[in-house]
Order: C-alpha cells, then structure tokens, then sequence
C-alpha cells in the first residue's frame, strides 16, 4: 500500500534532522511522522478509549497513594461524622479518607470512576464501529480479537476496581461473584477459596481485598497496556481502514500526516477527552460509598446494580428461572452457571469467531483496507442488530427494578417481559435490520440510474408534471458504487459432474447454504450510464432515450 | 422569586421573620403537646365534642368502606374490601390520613401518596403577607389538626392500639445517625434502597421514596410502628423507640445532606451513572470528535 500526502513542512523536516543527527533515525521517524491517517469521526472512538486507559492509570497511581487494601477492621473517627463510630474495614476507611480529607481526593477517585466507565462505553462503540464496516476483515482479525479481549479484561478490571472500597454495594458484587465461581461444576468451590482465600466475605486472614488490589493495579493493568500495545503497533503496521470516498482505494490510504496533521488533532482530542472526564467529575458524582456504608453481610439493598459494563450480567441473573440439577449429590446450580456464562459466551464467542467463520462463509480470502457500507453487508448488519438488541435487553433487564419503580409498572411483569423479549427480540431486529439495508440499496440502485430527486417539478409541453433529477455528483457516486455486487453462484456440479471445491460433505452443504443467505437477495448497484457524463461510452441518443423512459 | 427578593430587603423584615419563627414554634409546640395531657385539662364537655366531631368525620369520609363502626367490609364473596379498623390506633390513622392515602380514591395495588384532603391537610401555607389572609390560612391548619386529632382519637376510642409518638421520639437531633444508617441498611434497604430513594417490590408494590421533605419524622416513625400495607411492622422490641429515633435521624441528615461531588444523579446507583457515561460523556466526545475531524488545516487544504 502506498500512501498519499503533502510533503512535510520544513520545521518538521529540522526537527527530524536534529533527531536523525543524534539517533540516525531518520527513515524511521520520517516513515513514520508522514503516517497516513483517516478523517472520519467514528475513528476517534478508539482514542477515547486510549486516553481514558492513560486517564485510569495517572489517577489509579494518585489514588493508591492513600488507598490501604486491607480488611483489618477499624472504628471510623473522620470528617464524614455520620458514619463516626462504625466498625469497617480499612480499605473503606481509606477510601472515606481519600474522599474527605485528600486534597483533590473525591475527585480523583471520581476521575478514575468516570474514566472506567468512558472507557468501556468507547470501547463498546468502537467496536460495533469496526463490526458494522467490516473492518476487522482480512488482515485485521488480530486487532479484533486483541480488541475482545482487552474489552473482556476491562470488564475484570472494573469489577475488582468497584470491590476494592469495600462498601455495601462493592460487596453485593463481590457476592455474586462468589456464586458464580462456586456455581461452575467440578473447580468451582477451589476457585473460589483460591481467590477468596477463605471464606466469603474476607477469607480467613482478609486476603481478598488485597488480593484483588494486585490484580487491579498491576495484573491487570498490566495485561491490558500489552494487549493496547500491540494493538496500536499491529494498527500502525496494518494502516487504518478507511471508509471509502473518492482517494480512497484498496491499493493507497488516504488522509492527513500523523506529523503535524493527525498529532495535532489527536493531542487535541486527548485534551477534550480529559475536559469532558473532569467535567463529568466535577459536576456529577459518582459511586458515593459514603452512603452505601460499609459492607456489611447481613444488609443489602434495592437498586444493587454493578456498574454499567456488568450489567448484562446482572440481568442474565435476574430473568433465569430458578433451575437446579441434582444428581450423584451434587447441585448443578443452573440459576447461576447459564446467566454467567451463556450470554456473554455467546456474545464474545461470537464476535471473536465472526470474521472467520464470515471468510469462510462467504470464501473472500482477500485482505480488504476499504470498510464496507454497512448496508451493503445487510446479513452482518443484521446479524450485528440481533447481537445489540441481545445484550442491550440483558443490559435493560439488569436495572429492571429501577425501570418497574420510574415507570410504574410491575417488577413481575418486566422479568417475563424480558424472558421472552431475549429471545423474539433479536430475531426481530436481524428482520427489520436486514429489510433496512435492502431498502437502502435499492434507494442506491435507484440514485445510481435515476439521479437524485432535485425538488424541481417541470412541466413538459403535453402538460405532463414530473420531478427533474439531477446526475449524482461524483464523490456520492464513488461511495455508493463502492457496493461489491454479489457474484452469481458457481455452479454446485461442474460440466464434468464434480462438485465446485469446498461444497462436498455436509460442511460444504452448510457453507454453500450460508453462502446463499449472505447473498441471495442482494440488490445490484451498478452504473450502467444512463446519465450526461459517460457519452463518450454510450452515445447521446442512447442515453437521452433511456431516460424518457426511466422517467415515467 | 423577585417579589420575595425585595420583601426580603424591608427594614421590618428581620423583625417579621423573627416573629415569624416564634409563631411557628408556638404552633408547632402546640401540635406536638401530647393529645391527652390537653383533653384532661379541658372539660369532659370539650372531649365528648372532639370525639363527636371526629365520629362525624368518620362516618363522612371512611365508613363507607371500613363500616359503620370500623369493623371493616366485605364483597359478596366475603373477600375483604376494607379492613377492620379495631385496635390499628391513632399512630395508624394519623400515617395513613397526614399521607393522604387514606380515604383511598381508586384502590389498586397498592394506595399512593398524595395530598391529604382539604379536611385534613395541615400542611397549609401561613406566611402571606396580608394579616387576614394569613389568620384564615391558620385558622384552616388549625382546623385541620383538630380534625386530625378529634378522628385518631375517635378510631383509638373504638379498640386502642399504638398511638401517635411524641415530639422528643421523632427529634432527628437526639438520634445518632451512624447506629441509624447501619440499622436502615439492615432493616429497610433492601426496599427503600441506600439512602430511601425508593424501589420497586413484586406485584406491582414499590416501597416509596423517603428522601424528600414531606416524609416527616413522624411518618417514618409511625411507618415502622404500623407496617402498611407490604411493610412489615418494626415493633419496639425489634426496632426499640432509640433505634427508631436514629433510623430518622439518619434519613433526615442523609437527605439534607449535599452531595459533595456534584450532582447525585438521583442516587440510585449505577445505573444513572451508567446513563450519564453514555449520554453526557461519550456523546459530548463524539461532538468533539466530528469537530476535529471536519477541521481542515489550512496548509494542506488544497490536497
Ligand atoms: C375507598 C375505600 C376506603 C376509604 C374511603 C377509606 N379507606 Fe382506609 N383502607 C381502605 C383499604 C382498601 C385499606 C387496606 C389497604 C391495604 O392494606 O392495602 C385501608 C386501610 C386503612 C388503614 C390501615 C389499616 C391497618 O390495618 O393498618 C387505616 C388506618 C385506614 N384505612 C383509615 C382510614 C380512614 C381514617 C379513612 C377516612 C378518612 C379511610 N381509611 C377511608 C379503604 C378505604
Ligand atoms: C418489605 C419491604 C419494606 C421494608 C423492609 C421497609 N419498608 Fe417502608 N414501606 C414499604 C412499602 C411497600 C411502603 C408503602 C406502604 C403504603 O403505601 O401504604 C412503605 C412505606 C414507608 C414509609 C412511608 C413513606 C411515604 O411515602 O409515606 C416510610 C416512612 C417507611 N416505609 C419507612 C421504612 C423504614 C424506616 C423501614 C426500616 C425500618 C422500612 N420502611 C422498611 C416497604 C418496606
Ligand atoms: C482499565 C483500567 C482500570 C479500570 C477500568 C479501573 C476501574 C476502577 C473502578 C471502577 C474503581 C472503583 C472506584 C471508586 O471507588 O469509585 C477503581 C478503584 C481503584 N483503582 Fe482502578 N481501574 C483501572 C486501572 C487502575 C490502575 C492502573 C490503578 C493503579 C495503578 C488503579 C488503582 C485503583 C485504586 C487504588 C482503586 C481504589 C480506590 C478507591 O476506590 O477509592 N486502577 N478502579
């Protein structure tokens, strides 16, 4: 791939002199400092999430300052003095302290909050982004599969970070983590002494507290700067996708230098990811453990709810009938081992098979640096639709008591709402989706051959009213002929009689099945040149007749 | 607002507010003075009176479902259309009436709060400017928590039960809101959440908020001793008169309380927070994001 753009200007070129003079660098950082990248708003949803890890790492380091992870329990005597004289543990205490009597304390702990929360909510976005334009097609399956597990490592991430206050809602969680882990058949009791170190709800030295403090400041964390690592390096390597416009070609990437264009851009965009954190902590608060109190074994509460990323979680356990399997003595506890893993097994087994099992379906072997329209894929779209409506229902359900009290319906009725709405709503949402998509391929077909509607109504001399369509103009038109039209089948038997390569044996009956649904009802775009500027090709005469009768 | 702004400023209007808050303390001390202390002061002329007045009271606004004598009705097929009223005592008449539930309106799962009826509505505006106004605005509280009085004690009259507590129970000054926030999470949260925001309850029930100011000390308190309707009843051996009084004392300094990090987004927990993450913050950066990327620089425009 070759890549287009402006000759640096020559403060850049001193600079990278000065650096080559000193580090003989030059070809590296000039290959690189001329970096192509795209101009498109939805490519900056990744940053968000870059410059929110970096947010969450600089405030976790300030808050570890004063944050004590330990279950020693102490009877508070602090400036918050309506909680004086309640026995908790130091980890709690730690976390009143920071929130009271450190400067700038509330509001780093907040920063931090809000920034795990921008963080997964961009890295949400980003994703559904890159699924719904084919972006993490041939090459960029490792990105994808990269990006599913950082996501996966977040959602870790978040739980032990809201555990380690050790307030009453941290410990709901922390609760049905525990049930999960002992729910899972064979390993589970071991699981859950291993990370428990004992028994729920501190183990029997206080381990767990600071057990999770390691994963969450340096496992983790850890893990995570790798995998963003690579991830930028494989995309570095890799170029960006682009969506297509008129420069834009499988053969060349098209867009500003990362040096000075795109740098200024994204320093920029680091600076409003940063204003728009510490306006949401300044201005609104968030997990306020001071009123949750302490955990405390015998208390719970209504509207327990974990943070947003679990939430799927959460609902998964709220809508499952209380099913348990007893056999040989042992309880398979269903309630709990289906919520915790099916759904999102289902979701992130998905999303990481998708793009294989999509080049296996569909036998596109090629490497693809164009993103595709996304209604010109409608099975993925759709497909992709289902996905958002499965885990955006779990999501509802998980606050449905919430929901039943602000809309004042019955908490009963949401859970059998749910119940079904998991199942008949994304079949629903991959119809309509699909039916979208066609739709607007036809529009395309339509704007391709007619034109588009001008607004303008002419009267012919017969006294005939009709719209006056105008020729596409040339940049729409490179993005809706960007369309890959479906190809017409090959053949399942050869003149010869031997089955078309990888249609044999009931994989290849199923591939060439699912071949059919990802095309059959595909809607050719194509400019056949019924319009003023391919004369030269078609003839005037030609095209002035077909457009009489196009325009009944 | 601005009408109040330059009332505000008058050269009297320190004096009036002064005198103001005396009233209102009267008022209130009057209110608040044990029923019986006043009833065996006047007459037995004056009791029969407020019994009779609040016999008629009865017999206007309730006994059309809980019968003629409070022992309750019942439909054709013998299923209870309103309880019995025997033995529920005055703390039960006074919650269910001071929150407007009671006489019901239109009965489904469970009866709102509302305002209680002219009748009975002692939270009537006082402070107007005009000297007559103002008499006849607390000539109509007055009736009202006469009214009140004179019907708890009639219902008391037909079978006892708990009656209302006393000022000095219900003072959130005297309790001790740690010990209260820990037995509010204990007892009450897993219905009222946290901080008494409220939540929802099966059936189509909810446990109603108790974070606003119209809860008073003494509804919470006669809310514990009475148990309506899905609550269960905290009786003084589960809840002793203490613990009762630091439950208030926490709610009360708990909704009085600012939130010290901003705006508490309804405090209900994570799932607001979730909302604003999504709706304030990721959408406030997508802007910033079209912005930045629709931005040419100008150099390279030509290109
Ligand atoms: C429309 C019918 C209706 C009217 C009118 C009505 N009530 Fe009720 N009342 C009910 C019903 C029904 C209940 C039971 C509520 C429940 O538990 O769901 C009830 C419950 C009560 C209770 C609680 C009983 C207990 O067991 O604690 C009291 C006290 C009460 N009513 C007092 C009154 C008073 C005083 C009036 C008149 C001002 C009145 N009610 C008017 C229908 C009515
Ligand atoms: C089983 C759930 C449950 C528990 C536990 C519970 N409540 Fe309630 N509470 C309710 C319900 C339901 C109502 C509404 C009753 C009605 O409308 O008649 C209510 C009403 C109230 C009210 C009246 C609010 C209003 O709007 O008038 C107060 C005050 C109250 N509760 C306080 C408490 C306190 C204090 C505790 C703990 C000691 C507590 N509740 C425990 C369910 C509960
Ligand atoms: C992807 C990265 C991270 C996520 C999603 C995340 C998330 C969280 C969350 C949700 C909390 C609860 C905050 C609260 O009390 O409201 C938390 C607490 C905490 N985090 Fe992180 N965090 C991340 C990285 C880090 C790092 C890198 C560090 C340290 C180097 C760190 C240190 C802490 C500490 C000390 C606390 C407890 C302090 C307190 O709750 O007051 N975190 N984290």
């Amino acid at each position: 791939m070759s890549q287009t753009a402006p000759a640096a200007p020559k403060a850049i070129e001193g600079s990278l002199n000065f650096l080559d003079d000193r580090l003989g660098s030059t070809t590296f950082f000039k290959r690189n400092a001329r970096k192509v990248f795209p101009d498109h708003w939805s490519f900056m949803l990744g940053e968000i999430a870059l410059y929110s890890f970096v947010i969450l790492l600089l405030t976790g380091t300030f808050l570890t300052l004063w944050f004590k992870p330990s279950m020693h329990e102490v009877i508070y005597n602090g400036s918050y003095t309506k909680l004086n004289g309640v026995k908790m543990s130091e980890a709690y205490a730690s976390a009143l302290h920071i929130s009271f009597d450190v400067r700038g304390g509330l509001l780093m702990r907040q920063l931090h909050h809000w920034a795990a929360i921008l963080f997964m909510a961009s890295i949400m976005a980003h994703m559904l982004r890159v699924f719904f334009t084919g972006a993490y097609r041939k090459p960029r399956e490792l990105n994808w599969l990269i990006g599913i597990g950082m996501f996966t490592l977040g959602m870790v991430e978040g739980l032990f970070g809201y555990s380690l206050p050790d307030d009453l809602l941290s410990g709901t969680g922390l609760r049905i983590t525990q049930g999960v882990l002992e729910a899972i058949p064979l390993v589970g009791t071991y699981g859950y002494m291993f990370l428990f170190g004992g028994e729920f709800p501190e183990g029997d030295n206080g381990d767990l507290i600071p057990r999770l403090f390691t994963l969450h400041v340096l496992l983790i964390p850890g893990i995570i700067l790798a995998l963003v690592t690579a991830h930028m390096m494989i995309m570095w390597h890799q170029k960006h996708t682009a969506m297509p416009t008129r420069n834009q070609t499988e053969q060349q990437v098209y867009g500003y230098p990362f040096y000075p264009v795109f740098m200024a851009k994204t320093g920029a965009y680091f600076l409003f990811t940063f204003g728009v954190l510490a306006l949401l902590s300044t201005l609104t608060q968030i997990n306020p453990i001071w009123l949750f109190g302490p955990y405390d074994p015998g208390a719970i509460s209504a509207g327990s709810q974990p943070d947003f990323y679990m939430g799927v979680l959460e609902g998964s356990l709220r809508i499952m009938p209380n099913w348990e399997i007893t056999a040989a003595g042992h309880t398979l506890s269903l309630n709990v081992l289906i919520p915790a893993l099916l759904p999102l097994g289902l979701v992130f087994g998905g999303a990481a098979a998708w793009p294989f099992i999509e080049r296996w379906v569909t036998g596109d072997n090629r490497s693809h640096h164009v993103n595709e329209r996304p209604r010109n894929a409608p099975v993925r779209t759709g497909v992709g639709m289902a996905a958002v409506t499965f885990y955006g229902l779990l999501w509802l359900a998980g606050a449905n008591d919430l929901l039943a009290e602000r809309f004042h319906v019955s908490l009963f009725a949401t859970t059998w709402f749910f119940r079904f709405a998991i199942f008949i709503g994304p079949v629903l949402a991959y119809i309509v989706t699909k039916r979208i998509c066609l739709g607007l391929q036809r529009k395309d077909a339509a704007v391709i051959d007619h034109g588009v509607e001008s607004g303008i109504i002419v009267m012919s001399p017969e006294g005939k009213f009709s719209e006056r369509h105008t020729p596409v103009k040339e940049d729409d038109k490179i993005v809706i002929l960007s369309k890959e039209n479906a190809k017409p089948e090959a053949p399942a038997v050869d003149a010869s009689g031997v089955p078309a390569p990888g249609t044999k044996g009931p994989m290849g009956f199923l591939r060439s099945r699912l071949q059919r649904a990802w095309t059959f009802d595909d809607i050719p775009v194509e400019d056949k040149g019924h319009h003023g500027e391919h004369h030269e090709v078609e003839g005037a005469e030609h095209s002035g007749a077909e457009q009489k009768e196009l325009s009944r | 607002m601005k009408r109040f702004t330059a009332w505000r400023r008058r050269p009297w209007a320190g004096y009036a507010v002064v005198l103001a808050a005396l009233a209102a303390i009267g008022v209130l001390y009057a209110g608040f003075t044990p029923q019986n202390d006043r009833a065996e002061a006047a007459g037995n002329a004056q009791a029969a009176e407020d019994l009779q007045n609040g016999r008629q009271l009865y017999n206007k606004n309730c006994a059309s479902c809980h019968g003629q004598n409070g022992e309750g009705t019942k439909d054709a097929n013998g299923k209870a259309i309103a309880p019995s009223l025997l033995g529920v005592g005055a703390a039960s008449v006074d919650f269910q009436v001071s929150t407007g539930r009671m006489p019901a309106m239109n009965p489904g799962a469970q009866m709102p709060r509302k305002r209680p009826i002219p009748e009975f509505n002692v939270d009537v505006k006082t402070d107007y400017e005009e000297p007559e106004k103002r008499e006849a605005a607390e000539k109509q509280k007055a009736q009202a928590e006469k009214n009140l009085a004179d019907l708890r004690a009639y219902i008391a009259s037909l079978g006892g039960g708990p009656s209302v507590p006393t000022a000095e129970q219900t003072d959130p000054d005297k309790g001790n809101a740690a010990a209260g926030g820990k037995l509010f999470r204990t007892n009450c949260a897993q219905c009222h959440n946290f901080v008494g925001s409220g939540g929802a309850l099966t059936g189509g029930k909810y446990a109603p908020p108790l974070d606003t100011s119209d809860v008073t000390p003494t509804q919470i308190y006669e809310a514990m001793l009475t148990g309506p309707q899905a609550m269960p009843v905290f009786n003084d051996t589960t809840l002793t008169p203490e613990n009762k009084r630091d439950i208030i004392a926490y709610l009360v300094k708990t909704r009085e309380e600012p939130n010290p990090g901003g705006n508490g987004l309804g405090r209900v927990g994570p799932v607001s927070e979730g909302l604003a993450g999504w709706l304030i913050g990721l959408s406030l950066l997508v802007l910033a994001a079209m912005w930045i990327t629709a931005k040419k620089p100008k150099k390279l425009k030509k290109s």
